[in-house]
């Protein structure tokens, strides 16, 4: 803004005047979008979460009587619920997971890359397939997961019709698509230095504290990343549950209680109900959710996110 | 997980014995990092073959079950006993498969062109010129990442809906002609890195901004725009959220969409056909992991990098 340059006065001014122009150019598109797909959106749902809109055309504004139903929903407290204990079971042991896959592959050589292409396969897997492979393979009496539970001899539960385990299998298949985490992390723990193990080792440090004290520490960076990331995307689950429980015909009703995750309802209501002013409604409160999340998130992790010299 | 970090434990525990506080000592040849024994090296890849099979073994399930006889889809055999070739026929006759792959091709292509295109503009904006606004404006773009789609959802159908365009394919695309918050934070990262002073040499032999972008950053950023591309290519792909909202006809339906619409009809009711569920997921899933293999390389480190520079 303020570089100083050589040359009379004038000339100087019209220059920078041309970059800016030319600055906003290069950014219009984003601008124009911004305006129009996502900042007028936001306050035309803030509008509309205070009216009963029905898409058609009937139009009455209804205070905050939308925000008042959230709260004696019963779908709401049950979505909602549904989704939380989905993230926080998702989320931790995917990070797990893809942590402890990414330490095996750092040291396995030429075969690395292999292995690196079969983890993320299932990431290439279209999320309509993924319920769908949840429904075959989870299936109570004929899925293969049970069929191998049965070979150890566990009775496996009805994975895909009993509420309690519903979220548990979602929570199990999802994990088949850790492999982009892996990489990641992969990517954070070849940054390590090495003289840090070696300096660690020396004083005698063992294995699990140079995890505790070295590693994590280093990867601090990748895992609130990938903590930020997974659990605002696994609040926002979606197509593996619709995909399984919800559509034109359904015949899992009695089971699609446990899978009514909260962007499920969401649709249903503004899109299939067409009470648009109340899925406004929904929508802010989940952005409040996510919001506060993430807010928290952020704050806790200041105290353990270690940043080597500038703080990016 | 510790196994990592145990493959180089010193023998005999903690090794807290000797000098062990001299910095910078070189350790005996042999105990350095990543030379394990052949042992260790053999453990770690049995357990990562084993844990891939849980990684594969359901794409050879699905691929298997497509073969099979409606009785025999849960009977766990890899190979099929009775091969039933007629399952992919049969898909082919019952929906029309292939418009929803060319609708699914024509959408994906357009997605990713526009976002990349968009995207990187966007991105050179942000990272080349220094213009008043432009940090508010930037910290804006970061913040709708975190916004949740949820949010702008239904405006955005009203929108469409005004413009005669919500029963088409036309929403699925051109919101990309805007670019995306995500690439352009990915692209800035990019062109961020090239050297000032081949646009400052640029700038003296009379080149203009546009040219600045198009000969000079777009070409040095080239793995970055691919990187970009082909996310959008697999975001755009296995989409259902947008075509359940805006597909009515099931001759525009995508092929996610579409794969819904087989689940629908074929997973549910009184007689369920499961193998023609499994053939229609097997179509739907293949051009991916394809094209993955093809461009493995550009993912992998695109991936890489989003997670190191968040």
């Amino acid at each position: 803004m303020t570089r100083k340059q050589n040359g009379p006065r004038t000339a100087n001014r019209s220059g920078r005047r041309r970059e800016t122009l030319a600055a906003y150019g290069f950014i219009s598109p984003w601008l124009i979008g911004f305006v129009v797909f996502t900042a007028g959106p936001m306050i035309a749902s803030l509008v509309l979460s205070f009216t009963d809109y029905d898409g058609i055309g009937h139009t009455h504004g209804v205070g905050l009587d939308n925000y008042r139903q959230l709260f004696q929903d019963p779908n709401v407290a049950n979505s909602l619920l549904n989704t939380l204990v989905f993230t926080v079971l998702r989320v931790p042991l995917s990070m797990a997971a893809a942590l402890a896959l990414a330490m095996l592959l750092l040291r396995a050589g030429r075969a690395s890359g292999f292995f690196r292409t079969v983890f993320y396969l299932p990431v290439m897997t279209p999320p309509v397939a993924v319920g769908i492979l949840f429904l075959l393979l989870f299936n109570g009496n004929q899925g293969l997961i049970n069929h191998v539970l049965g070979m150890v001899g566990i009775p496996g539960p009805s994975w895909t019709t009993d509420s309690a385990w519903v979220k548990p299998g979602l929570v199990l298949t999802s994990l088949w698509s850790v492999g982009s985490t892996v990489i990641i992390y992969l990517a954070a723990l070849r940054n390590v230095p090495q003289e840090l193990y070696e300096a660690a080792e020396l004083d005698g440090v063992g294995p699990w504290n140079r995890f505790r004290h070295v590693t994590l520490p280093q990867i601090s960076g990748a895992l609130f990343f990938t903590l930020i990331v997974n659990t605002i995307a696994s609040l926002q689950t979606f197509t593996e549950a619709y995909t399984a429980f919800f559509g034109s015909t359904n015949s899992q009703t009695y089971s699609s209680d446990a899978a009514l995750f909260y962007v499920v309802y969401l649709f249903q209501e503004a899109f299939q109900y067409m009470h648009m002013g109340y899925a406004s409604a929904l929508a802010w409160l989940l952005f409040l959710v996510i919001l506060a999340i993430t807010a928290v998130q952020a704050k806790l992790s200041k105290r353990f996110v270690y940043y080597e010299g500038d703080p990016r | 997980m510790i196994r990592d970090d145990r493959a180089h434990d010193a023998p005999g525990g903690g090794g807290r014995r000797g000098a062990a506080r001299v910095r910078g000592r070189r350790r005996p040849p042999g105990r350095r990092r990543g030379a394990q024994g052949p042992v260790r090296r053999t453990l770690r890849i049995v357990a990562l073959t084993a844990v891939s099979v849980v990684f594969v073994y359901p794409f050879l399930w699905l691929i298997s079950a497509s073969f099979k006889p409606s009785a025999d889809v849960f009977d766990n055999a890899l190979i099929p006993h009775t091969w039933q070739l007629g399952n992919y026929a049969e898909i082919w006759t019952a929906v029309p498969l292939l418009s929803w792959i060319w609708n699914s091709v024509t959408v994906t292509l357009a997605a990713a062109v526009t976002v990349t295109i968009s995207s990187a503009l966007v991105a050179f904006g942000f990272a080349y010129f220094r213009f008043p606004g432009r940090n508010l404006l930037f910290g804006l773009v970061v913040g709708t990442m975190m916004l949740p789609a949820a949010v702008t959802m239904v405006p955005q159908y009203l929108i469409w809906n005004q413009l005669h365009l919500a029963s088409s394919q036309v929403p699925l695309w051109a919101p990309n002609l805007f670019g995306s918050a995500f690439y352009i934070f990915l692209l800035r990262q990019f062109f961020l890195g090239l050297p000032r002073e081949v646009f400052e040499a640029a700038r003296v032999d009379g080149a203009g901004y546009w040219r600045l972008f198009w000969r000079i950053a777009a070409p040095l950023c080239r793995p970055a725009l691919v990187v970009t591309f082909m996310f959008e290519v697999q975001a755009s792909w296995t989409d259902l959220v947008r075509p359940l909202i805006y597909l009515r006809d099931p001759a525009l339906f995508t092929v996610p969409r579409g794969l819904k619409a087989v689940l629908d009809q074929f997973g549910d009711g009184g007689e369920m056909r499961w193998e023609i569920v499994a053939a229609a997921s097997v179509v739907v899933t293949l051009p991916m992991i394809i094209a993955f293999f093809v461009c493995q390389r550009q993912f992998t480190q695109g991936i890489a990098t989003t997670g190191s520079k968040g």
